[in-house]
């Protein structure tokens, strides 16, 4: 076997996959061209928008600056199946109905990286999530409306747990 | 805006990493993270023959401890840092400073190696290693061989490693009692490489500080020691007074490179400030 191709085995959303892929071919490229799952994006190619990410052994990472060979081995998931997470279908709810989406180019990485914040940090203040989603870039929202969201959720899950009521969001 | 073609090797150990590096060092590069790597080949920035991905040697991976020291396998990941108690607890100026490293999808890949083998000006990790006067081991298969910070950057994206060599391990002296550790930059969004930076490690006392050790990180062509400003807060009070002095002074020791972004008296600016915020946070 050439150096240039090599064969894969990993599980994507749950299924295990195996693909003999070029070296160079990236993650989302991966996912995307091999696979089908179109619903990670690709913008900048440099690791600084945030659009690619999808979670690899459950970690958030950049689909651009991950090469598919790296993934040998590992489980990932995409937003296609991410729903099988509850907290991930509340965020897909709040993004819904407070209009924190517009052409939704964003929209994945960001469920991704406000999923991670809420799993470890269940009742961020507005400033904890500006900085855990400052890796995702969203050029329609002005993110005011993506804050809402995390927060509403936050606040409706934690509250929740807490005897609290479900507040709206703050300022 | 795609990589290049290369071959691919993935050793499973470092001795077969090694010896790879021996015969192909050259014409070859180390991928760890590829945090800052596979955006350069995208950018086809780099094109080289082949990667050696050393990315699954466990033997890189440990995190340990004697009496005074703390060593820090390379291919420790940003996110293992800071999630580390012990990192927590014996070296908190690394602690604070990896809160400040790019975002939380790149910190789970970057590595501490990747990061210093890399060497941007602006890196967060290069200019603590300088403050805590920190050594790296450098490995390849003929020797072994520990470099001190203060030794191993060399320029922009230039550092004392060889090309057959692999960064292994940091060693990092231990915090003492009556030690301080205080990180702090100024970039323009989260994440972003800092405009300028600032990492000072000292011992406090009645006579003030002690075995001062300033790093600057984003202000020359690599992590730099501010030597007369450290020699100004060796061994003397702070006041309010001194503040503005060494605020002064460091504003004028630095040499930043033009850049039409960011001019060198701004840089100069911005270190100042930091100074003065440090030192107010020590007298408070
Ligand atoms: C959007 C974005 C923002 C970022 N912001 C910051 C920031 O604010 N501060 C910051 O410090 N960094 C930042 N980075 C870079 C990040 O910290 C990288 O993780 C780090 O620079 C490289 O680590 P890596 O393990 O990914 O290395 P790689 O990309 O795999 O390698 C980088 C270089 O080091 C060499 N190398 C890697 N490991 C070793 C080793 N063990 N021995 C010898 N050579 C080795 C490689 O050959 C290559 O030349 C950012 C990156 C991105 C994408
Ligand atoms: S496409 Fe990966 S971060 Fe922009
Ligand atoms: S909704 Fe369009 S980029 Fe965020």
């Amino acid at each position: 076997m050439s150096n240039k191709l090599r064969r894969i085995a990993l599980t994507v959303n749950g299924e295990a996959v195996e693909r003999e892929v070029p070296v160079r071919l990236n993650l989302v490229d991966f996912l995307r061209h091999e696979l089908g799952f179109t619903g990670s994006h690709v913008g900048c190619e440099h690791g600084a928008c945030g659009a690619c990410t999808v979670l690899l052994d459950e970690q958030t990472v950049r689909g651009c600056l991950t090469l598919a060979v790296q993934a040998d081995g590992c489980a990932v998931r995409t937003i296609e199946g991410a729903g099988e997470n509850e907290l991930m279908v509340d965020l897909q709810a709040a993004f819904h109905r407070l209009n924190a989406l517009q052409c939704g180019f964003c929209t994945p990485g960001m469920l991704f990286s406000a999923q991670e914040l809420l799993q470890a940090n269940p009742a961020p203040s507005r400033e904890e999530i500006r900085d855990y989603l400052s890796g995702n870039f969203c050029r329609c929202t002005g993110y005011q409306a993506i804050v809402d969201a995390v927060q509403a959720v936050a606040q409706m899950r934690h509250g929740a747990r807490h005897g609290g009521r479900h507040g709206a969001p703050g300022p | 805006m795609k990589a290049p073609d290369f071959d691919y090797h993935r050793p499973e150990t470092l001795a077969e990493a090694l010896d790879l590096l021996a015969r192909h060092g050259e014409d070859a590069a180390i991928i760890a993270g590829g945090q800052s790597l596979l955006a350069l080949l995208n950018f086809r920035l780099a094109a080289p023959e082949r990667l050696i991905d050393i990315g699954r040697l466990t033997d890189l991976k440990s995190l340990s401890e004697d009496h005074g020291h703390i060593e820090i396998g390379g291919l420790l990941r940003h996110c293992d840092l800071q999630a580390s108690p012990l990192i927590a607890r014996e070296l908190p100026l690394l602690h604070k400073a990896i809160g400040h490293i790019a975002h939380p999808a790149v910190r789970h890949r970057g590595t501490i190696g990747g990061s210093l083998a890399m060497a941007d000006p602006a890196a967060e990790l290069g200019a603590c290693c300088l403050a805590l006067d920190g050594e790296f081991l450098l490995v390849s298969l003929q020797n072994r061989r520990w470099v001190a910070a203060a030794d191993f950057f060399l320029g922009v994206y230039q550092t004392a490693l060889r090309a057959d060599e692999i960064l292994a391990a940091v060693r990092l002296p231990k915090r003492r009692p009556g030690s301080i550790g205080i990180f702090d930059e100024i970039a323009r969004r989260r994440g972003d490489f800092a405009m300028a930076g600032l990492a000072l490690a000292a011992q406090t006392g009645d006579g003030g500080l002690s075995d001062v050790r300033l790093a600057l990180l984003g202000v020359a062509d690599r992590p730099i020691l501010a030597g007369k400003t450290m020699a100004f807060l060796e061994g003397r009070p702070i006041n309010e007074a001194r503040i503005d002095e060494a605020a002064a002074l460091i504003a004028g020791e630095i040499d930043p490179p033009e850049d039409p972004a960011y001019p060198p008296a701004y840089r100069r600016h911005l270190t100042g400030v930091l100074l003065r915020r440090a030192l107010l946070e020590l007298c408070s």
